[in-house]
């Protein structure tokens, strides 16, 4: 299929500036599968259960917008396949995705360990994937429950086993600290079972009970009880990391020296990025496009050959540099300070917390400190204009 | 008209005994009001005049009533303030006249600002009508409060009348009583003229209007006048009486009540209680009764909004226009920003102040915790009135400190009283008698720091007599207090709008309370936050808010960055509103806390 110019995205009228910034390369490519065999009670990202007969036309319709962008991303440096659960396509429809991206030097597919099989680790890795993200979440039977994972912990070793053996070297797993329920036997016990499965990248997120889900209703009163006791887990999570060897980062996120996750580095640092998929966001220039979650409307636009939905969020120049701070901040190498990051920043604040030991600032940079880092929404907040 | 022809009364009532509804009655019965024109309360529509345009409310009315000997008398019924805020306000007005309607509830009985403002009538020598009102409800129960009522005033069960304002049953007899048994005023017409100022009001199209009873000579039309302690001049714009709107009149004589069109422009320049004479060939003895009212309590209003501060300031100044007993100045405070430190007379009239800025105004406003006015003897013997705890100074330079005290009135049924003493003694108060007004119901009176009744008094007092209880104050004067200064240091740094000063006895306790109080209303943050109350450097009480150990977005990638910088911006703007002092930051709430403190006392004793 030819490239179809950018404009009819937009449907609006080409002008020259547009051209312009069509023209400029985009590093980082996010393709969005949202399928999952089961929604868990805590997650809000855009899913989709029970549409197994859907597969195919949605990895036609993916194929189809990856076509409409192709111009944008010619040879992007990072591709993430994330969802939903896309190792659940099955291993052909799998294959089929994988061979319609563009070539990069790192592209990451997200799985459930339930999923992997021999032959979908081997269609990842015939289909040129270097890095996998394995949603583990947890090695604790009970705990998996809670979050109504289908994962049992064999098989997140299972999982790492296969992918190794088909030649995918570079791993990750994704965990949860904060389940109701977990005490801190249980993080320790975590944090060492995942030490032992050697990955090269560990991301350790704090369950979010969200409000208005399922899941917060379930447990909200519980985790409220626990908050006190769970009040140290996220310093452990670092500290146990670290005494294993991991960098600590980003806020969440740990790896063996030089094993960041390129693709994420790209979101923190500030980069543009394209979104391909139902609920997937584009940032372009100062234009951040979020497609509609709608699996039927998004079909039914890739299949009339036109644009996905979308909705168009226009950033000021302002915004774009407060987020450059609000992400960069999250890493600890430092941020540099343009023009305009410097122009949304509250210098006097920034003193003032300089010295009281929660940043640094050295050299048109800004980093934050250890303390900094656990606090780190309060330190920005208060340190932006 | 004649002086053997006039006469001037008020009407004494608790709230809601019916004051209204019989000034409604008398006007319909003498048809000064016509049955079209009747409404409910006439006299009391305020708001609903000014939505007509016409911002001045009678503050007497003249009615004209042929009474049983076939003559036509002129009546003036004068209205006074309803509350004890305003006592000295109700002094004058009752010094106007010459009787009072004294209208009690038949239901509820006597309450202890009726009482008051009863007291206040017999020591200004005024003949007073006792009247029973509401005799048509059921719970009426006419004869024991007869009995109550009589006992007051020492007078007969029997002469207390017995009406209902409401249906009308009696009134009559009321106008009657009016005349056989309140005395005429006595003046003398041809001596020069003096008229006291009972009441002072503002309207923007025709200045200040002077309220007046004649008592010698009389004014017309253009005379050059004076008030005789403030000295402003001023020509008679023009004059007359409500009835119950303004009628212009040629002259106003003595022993006669009605209104003075002055043209001034601020009514501080017209105090309630001064003589009006001649400027020239005027009175030589002013009347007496002149006293300049001082506000007694203290607390900070601050816009929420710093911008505000500018309406805020406007505002105040033109409530100052009507309100001559309110003062106010320009405060600064490290926590809240600009603001103005306003003296009130009361906890009425503070409450009435802020409502009308906030109502009136559109403010949205922080009011600081209320404080009575203190006098401190510094080092070198010399005396200063303190309005604001910031301002008091360090423990060793104090040789001597006052605060004011008040009478307090109190009923309750008797069941009441243990809880009452108990409430009394807590609050420093000293005993000064107890009265059974009738079987059931008990009058006390305690002599109390004015301190102690500025907080949360009023609610014990209601809750701990589940509402029985009626209370009055007056205001004594100052009194020799062991006081001191309790300061609040956040993570070392002192806090000069939550100082507190209070007895010695109380400091400990009170401090502790504080810092407790402080404790709750400070989020935990990026430090830990130190709560020290102390009395100069010594400290007395210790709180600590722990510092957090984690504020972090668990996760922020590509879909989620609109969101999470929307979040914070939440944040953000969560922090402009909190004060920061030092490396903390304070929510506003817990410029309150002070507020809270006597309160937690009362709740665990």
């Amino acid at each position: 299929m030819p490239p179809v110019p950018v404009e009819v995205l937009t449907g609006e009228v080409a002008r020259p500036h547009r051209q312009r910034s069509a023209a400029a390369r985009v590093e980082h490519l996010y393709v969005h599968v949202p399928f999952c065999a089961h929604r868990c009670g805590y997650c809000d990202f855009v899913t989709v259960t029970g549409s197994e007969p859907l597969h195919a036309r949605y990895v036609d319709a993916l194929i189809a917008e990856l076509a409409q962008r192709a111009r944008l991303v010619p040879a992007p440096a990072t591709i993430f396949v994330g969802g939903g659960t896309p190792s659940l396509l099955l291993p052909p429809l799998l294959r089929r995705l994988l061979a319609a991206l563009p070539p990069a030097t790192e592209i990451t597919v997200e799985c459930n360990p339930e999923t992997v099989s021999e032959q979908t680790a081997d269609a990842l890795a015939a289909g040129g994937v270097t890095r996998v993200s394995l949603g583990a979440q947890s090695f604790r039977t009970q705990l998996l429950g809670t979050l109504e994972r289908r994962t049992r912990p064999a098989q997140i070793r299972h999982a790492v086993e296969r992918l190794r053996a088909a030649g995918i070297a570079n791993l990750n797993l994704d965990l949860m600290f904060g389940v109701p329920g977990q005490s801190s036997h249980d993080l320790l016990a975590d944090i060492d079972d995942a030490c032992s499965l050697e990955p090269d990248h560990i991301s350790y997120y704090e369950l979010e009970a969200k409000p208005g889900t399922r899941f917060t209703h379930a447990h909200g009163d519980e985790l409220e009880r626990q908050a006190e006791r769970m009040e140290a887990y996220y310093e452990q999570v670092v500290d146990g990391l670290r005494t294993a060897g991991y960098r600590w980062y980003e806020t969440a996120n740990f790896c063996r020296p030089g094993l960041e996750s390129r693709h994420n580095l790209g979101y923190w640092r500030g980069a543009d990025y394209l979104g391909a998929g139902i609920g997937a966001v584009s940032t372009l220039g100062l234009e951040r496009r979020r497609n509609r979650p709608s699996l039927p409307r998004y079909l039914a636009a890739l299949e009339a050959g036109a644009a996905p939905p979308a909705e168009v969020e226009q950033l000021s120049a302002a915004e774009r540099a407060v987020e450059r701070v609000m992400l960069g901040l999250r890493l600890d190498r430092p941020l540099p300070l343009g023009a305009r990051e410097l122009a949304v920043l509250d210098t006097g604040q920034v003193e003032r917390l300089e010295s009281a030991g929660m940043l640094i600032t050295e050299a048109g940079t800004i980093v934050l400190t250890e303390r900094g880092r656990f606090v780190a929404n309060d330190v920005i907040a208060s340190i932006l204009l | 008209m004649a002086l053997s022809r006039i006469r001037n009364f008020s009407i004494i009532a608790h709230i809601d005994h019916g004051k209204s509804t019989l000034a409604d009655r008398i006007l319909q019965i003498t048809q000064t009001v016509s049955e079209r024109e009747m409404r409910d309360q006439v006299l009391d529509s305020m708001d609903l005049e000014r939505e007509r345009g016409i911002t001045i409310k009678a503050q007497a009315v003249r009615v004209m009533f042929k009474a049983a000997d076939d003559r036509v008398y002129e009546l003036n019924l004068i209205d006074t303030p309803g509350h004890v805020d305003f006592t000295y306000e109700v002094s004058r007005s009752l010094a106007a006249c010459e009787g009072a309607l004294l209208v009690v509830d038949a239901a509820q009985g006597l309450e202890a600002q009726t009482l008051a403002n009863a007291y206040l009538a017999i020591e200004n020598d005024l003949d007073i009508v006792p009247v029973i009102n509401k005799i048509d409800l059921p719970a009426a129960d006419p004869d024991a409060v007869a009995v109550e009522v009589a006992d007051l005033i020492g007078d007969s069960a029997d002469n207390v009348l017995r009406i209902s304002a409401k249906t009308g049953a009696g009134v009559g007899e009321v106008l009657q009583a009016v005349v056989d048994h309140i005395a005429p005023p006595d003046g003398d017409p041809a001596a020069p003229p003096r008229a006291l100022i009972f009441d002072s009001s503002y309207d923007q199209y025709r200045g200040v209007l002077a309220f007046v009873r004649m008592v010698d000579g009389s004014f017309h039309k253009a005379d050059a006048v004076r008030a005789m302690a403030q000295g402003t001049r001023f020509d008679v714009e023009e004059l007359g009486f409500f009835s119950p709107g303004m009628r212009p009149a040629k002259h106003l004589g003595a022993g006669e009540v009605g209104y003075i069109v002055t043209g001034l422009k601020d009514v501080s320049q017209l105090r309630v209680g001064d003589t009006l004479t001649l400027a020239k060939g005027g009175a030589e003895q002013a009347l007496p009764g002149y006293q300049d009212v001082k506000p007694m309590v203290f607390s900070g209003l601050f816009p929420t909004d710093s911008d505000q501060y500018p309406e805020l300031r406007d505002a105040l100044e033109k409530l100052k226009l009507n309100d001559a007993a309110l003062s106010y100045e320009p405060e600064v405070s490290q926590a809240l920003g600009f603001g103005f430190r306003c003296g009130f007379l009361g906890l009425l009239h503070m409450d009435i102040v802020r409502e009308r800025l906030e109502r009136e105004y559109d403010l949205d406003l922080l009011v600081t915790a209320p404080n009575v006015a203190y006098r401190v003897q510094d080092a070198n013997g010399t005396w200063h009135e303190v309005h604001n705890p910031a301002q008091m100074p360090a423990g060793g330079e104090v040789l001597a400190t006052e605060e004011p005290y008040v009478r307090a009135s109190i009923i309750v049924p008797k069941e009441f009283v243990g809880t009452m003493m108990d409430l009394n003694q807590d609050r420093r108060g000293d005993f000064q008698h107890m009265e059974y007004l009738s079987e059931e119901r008990v009058q006390l009176v305690y002599d109390l720091p004015l301190a102690e009744i500025v907080l949360d008094y009023y609610d014990q007092l209601k809750s701990r007599t589940r509402g029985y209880a009626s209370f009055d104050y007056d205001l004594l004067g100052f009194r020799v207090g062991n006081l001191v200064k309790v300061d609040v240091l956040l993570a070392g740094e002192q806090v000069d709008s939550l100082s507190l000063i209070t007895h010695r006895d109380n400091a400990y306790k009170q401090g502790k309370q504080l810092v407790e109080a402080l404790r709750e209303r400070i989020p935990r943050q990026m430090f830990e936050v130190a709560i020290q109350a102390a009395i100069g450097s010594r400290v007395i009480a210790r709180e600590t808010v722990k510092a957090k150990r984690k504020d972090v977005l668990a996760k922020c990638y590509g879909g989620d960055i609109s969101r999470k910088r929307k979040l914070l911006e939440k944040q953000k703007k969560g922090k402009k509103r909190m004060k920061q002092v030092g490396n903390i930051e304070v929510p506003q709430e817990a410029f309150l806390a002070v507020l809270d403190i006597n309160r937690d006392a009362a709740g665990a004793g």
